[in-house]
C-alpha cells in the first residue's frame, strides 16, 4: 500500500502531504508517525499541509488525533501551511482544531518546534540553559 | 396548436425576410425611443438581422417556448445586444423595444397572409404576441441583471477600498474598520485579511474596530470565525478598539471571542503585536 | 430552470470518493466558481460520499450544473441504498454520531452550501442534495 513518507530531521519529524489522501491512508499516516516517534524518541513532528486544497472532518480528526497522539509520547505537533480558503470552510464546517498547534509555514513551524524542545528541555533540568534570540528578537538598545 | 402555430410563425418569418428586416429597421428607426446617438444604423442592421435569422430557425422547430434548447442561439444573441445595451446607457424600455417594435411588422405581414382564415390569424398572432413577449421580458431581466452586475461589481469594489489591510511592521498586519457592518462586508474583510496573511507571511493580525458603532450577532460571528480561521493559518488575532457597548452585546449575545486577544485601543494592540514577534520599541535619547 | 450538464459518479470505495470530490473541483473550476466556494463545494461532497459509503455501504453522486438565467448551479446528489436515517433531525445536529466521526458531516455540509435536502426513512436508503449557486 503506498504511504506517505516520513522524513526526520534531527530530533523532529517532518511529513509533507501533497496527495488528495483517501481515508486509509491518512490513517495509515497517523499510525506510521505515533511509530516512528515511539522508535526515534523524536520529540517534534511538522506536518506541512500547504498544498492539501481541502481538509475535511475526517482528515481534521487524524490530524487531532496526531496531535494528542504525539503529545502522549512526548511529541509536539505543529500543522503548517494551512490554506485561506481552507481554514475558513474548515471553521463553518465546524471544526476549529483547538489541540493543534499552527504555523504560516515550515520556516516558521520549524522555530515553533525548537522554541518548545528548548522550554521543555529548560524545564527539564531545570535552568542552565543559554538566553537566546530564534523569535529575532531585535534587543540591544535597552 | 403551438405546433401549428409555430410553423406559421416561422414560414411568415422566412418569406423574403430582406423585406421584413428592412420594415423592421424602419420601425426600428421611427419610433419615439430609438436612440440613434447611442447605435448606429449599420449596426442595428447587423443585430437585426441576426436576430431575424436566428428566430427563423428556432421557430422551424415548432416549439415557441424560448426557455427551450432551441431557442438558446436566440437567447444568446439577446444577452448580448441586452448586456451591451445596458453598458452603453439605454433606459430598459429602450432596450425591450428592439425586440417589441417586431411585432407590427410581423402582424402585418400575417394579416395579409392569413387573411382568409381568421382563426389561423387568430392563433399565429396570439402566439406571436406571446412569443416576442416572453422575449423582450427576458430581455429586459437581463438588462436589469447587467446593471445589477454593474452595480454589484462596484460595491465590491468599494467594499476592498474601505477595508484595506495594511502591513504595519515586519510580521504585522491590521485592518481599521469604519462604519456599520454587515454580513458582506465582513465576509469580505474576513477573506482580504486571511489573503494578506499568507502574502505577507504576517503571524498576528489586528482588527481594530474603533470605527463600528455597533455589533450584531451575525458580525460577531463573523469575527470569531476569522480569528479561527487566521489561528488555524498560524496567525493570531487581536481585536481592539471594542466600545463599552459592543462589550455589552458580545457578553450578552453569549459569543466568547476565544483565542482572540482583545485590547482597549490599537496603540494597545500594535505594542502588543510588536512584543510578541520580539520587537521592542523604545524612545531615542533627548539630545 | 434548465440542467445543462449532467453525470454519475459511482462511490464504492475509498479511491472513488476521492475521484468524486475531484470531479466536483474540476466542475466547479470550469464554472468559475470562486476559490473559496470551490473548497466549500469539495468538502461537503467530500463529507457526503464518505457518509454514502460509510453509513449507506456505497451508492453515487449525480453531478448537474443548473441554469437559472443568469446565474448557474452546480447541484449534487448523494444516494444509497442504505439503512436509511430513522431521525434525520438528529443526525443533522452537531455531534450527533453512530459512528466514530465527529458528527460534523451533515451539519458541516449543510453550512457549506446554498442549497441543502435530506430525504431518509429507516429501509428506505439516503438521498442527501446539495447545490451551491454562482
Ligand atoms: N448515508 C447515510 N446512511 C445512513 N446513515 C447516515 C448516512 N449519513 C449519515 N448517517 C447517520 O447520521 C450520523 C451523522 O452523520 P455526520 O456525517 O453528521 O457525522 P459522522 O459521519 O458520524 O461524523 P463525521 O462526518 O464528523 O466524521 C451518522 O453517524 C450516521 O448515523
Ligand atoms: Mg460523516
Amino acid at each position: 500500500m503506498e504511504r506517505i513518507p516520513i522524513l526526520k530531521m534531527g530530533r523532529f519529524l517532518l511529513v509533507t502531504i501533497q496527495v488528495d489522501m483517501h481515508d486509509q491512508l491518512a490513517l495509515a499516516l497517523q499510525d506510521d508517525l505515533t511509530s516512528q516517534i515511539a522508535r526515534t524518541g523524536a520529540r517534534g513532528v511538522l506536518i506541512d499541509i500547504s498544498s492539501l486544497e481541502i481538509v475535511d472532518s475526517f482528515i481534521g480528526r487524524v490530524l487531532a488525533n496526531i496531535a494528542s497522539m504525539s503529545r502522549i509520547l512526548d511529541a509536539e505537533t505543529v500543522v503548517v501551511g494551512m490554506q485561506p480558503a481552507v481554514a475558513i470552510t474548515l471553521v463553518e464546517l465546524g471544526l476549529s482544531l483547538p489541540g493543534v498547534r499552527t504555523a504560516l509555514n515550515v520556516e516558521r513551524g520549524m522555530e515553533l518546534l525548537h522554541a518548545s524542545l528548548r522550554a521543555a528541555e529548560l524545564e527539564e533540568y531545570d535552568g542552565g540553559g543559554e538566553e537566546d534570540d530564534a523569535f529575532g528578537g531585535h534587543d540591544g538598545l535597552s | 396548436m403551438a405546433q401549428t402555430a409555430g410553423s406559421t410563425v416561422a414560414e411568415i418569418l422566412g418569406a423574403d425576410p430582406q423585406a421584413l428586416l428592412d420594415s423592421w429597421l424602419q420601425a426600428q428607426l421611427s419610433a419615439p425611443t430609438a436612440r440613434t446617438d447611442l447605435i448606429t444604423e449599420s449596426e442595428l442592421r447587423q443585430q437585426s438581422g441576426e436576430f431575424l435569422n436566428l428566430l427563423r430557425n428556432a421557430a422551424r422547430g415548432g416549439s415557441l417556448d424560448v426557455q427551450a434548447p432551441e431557442w438558446s442561439q436566440v437567447r444568446e444573441l439577446l444577452a448580448r445586444v441586452s448586456r451591451g445595451r445596458a453598458l452603453q446607457g439605454f433606459s430598459p424600455s429602450e432596450t425591450a423595444t428592439f425586440v417589441l417594435s417586431l411585432k407590427q411588422p410581423l402582424f402585418a405581414r400575417l394579416r395579409s397572409g392569413l387573411a382568409g382564415d381568421p382563426e389561423r390569424l387568430m392563433d399565429a398572432v396570439w402566439s406571436a404576441t406571446t412569443l416576442l413577449d416572453g422575449l423582450a421580458l427576458y430581455t429586459t431581466e437581463l438588462f436589469q441583471q447587467s446593471r445589477e452586475d454593474v452595480i454589484y461589481r462596484q460595491q465590491q469594489e468599494l467594499l476592498e477600498l474601505s477595508t484595506p489591510v495594511v502591513k504595519l511592521w515586519e510580521g504585522v498586519v491590521a485592518v481599521p474598520l469604519i462604519g456599520t457592518l454587515d454580513s458582506a462586508r465582513t465576509q469580505v474583510v474576513m477573506e482580504n485579511l486571511l489573503q494578506r496573511i499568507v502574502e505577507t507571511g504576517a503571524s498576528m493580525a489586528i482588527i481594530d474596530i474603533t470605527g463600528v458603532p455597533t455589533v450584531d450577532t451575525l458580525v460577531a460571528q463573523h469575527l470569531i470565525k476569522t480569528v479561527a480561521a487566521a489561528r488555524l493559518m498560524g496567525a493570531e488575532c487581536i481585536i481592539s478598539g471594542i466600545r463599552p457597548q459592543i462589550a455589552q452585546t458580545i457578553v450578552h449575545l453569549g459569543v466568547e471571542l476565544h483565542g482572540a486577544s482583545t485590547k482597549a485601543t490599537l496603540a494597545d494592540a500594535i505594542a502588543m503585536a510588536l512584543r510578541v514577534t520580539g520587537w521592542k520599541v523604545v524612545r531615542a535619547e533627548k539630545r | 430552470m434548465t440542467v445543462s450538464r449532467s453525470d454519475v459518479r459511482p462511490i464504492r470505495t475509498e479511491a472513488e470518493v476521492v475521484a468524486a470530490r475531484q470531479a466536483v473541483r474540476s466542475w466547479a473550476v470550469e464554472m468559475k466558481f470562486s476559490l473559496i466556494d470551490q473548497t466549500k463545494l469539495v468538502t461537503a461532497a467530500s463529507e457526503l460520499a464518505r457518509n454514502a459509503l460509510n453509513y449507506g455501504g456505497g451508492g453515487q453522486m449525480r453531478m448537474e450544473i443548473l441554469e437559472r438565467s443568469p446565474r448557474q448551479g452546480l447541484r449534487l446528489t448523494f444516494e444509497d441504498q442504505g439503512p436509511g436515517i430513522a431521525d434525520v433531525e438528529q443526525a443533522l445536529r452537531d455531534g450527533f454520531t453512530t459512528g466514530s466521526g465527529m458528527g460534523l458531516g451533515l451539519g458541516g455540509s449543510r453550512r457549506l452550501v446554498d442549497e441543502f435536502e435530506i430525504h431518509s426513512a429507516p429501509g428506505e436508503g439516503t438521498r442527501v442534495t446539495v447545490v451551491k449557486w454562482r
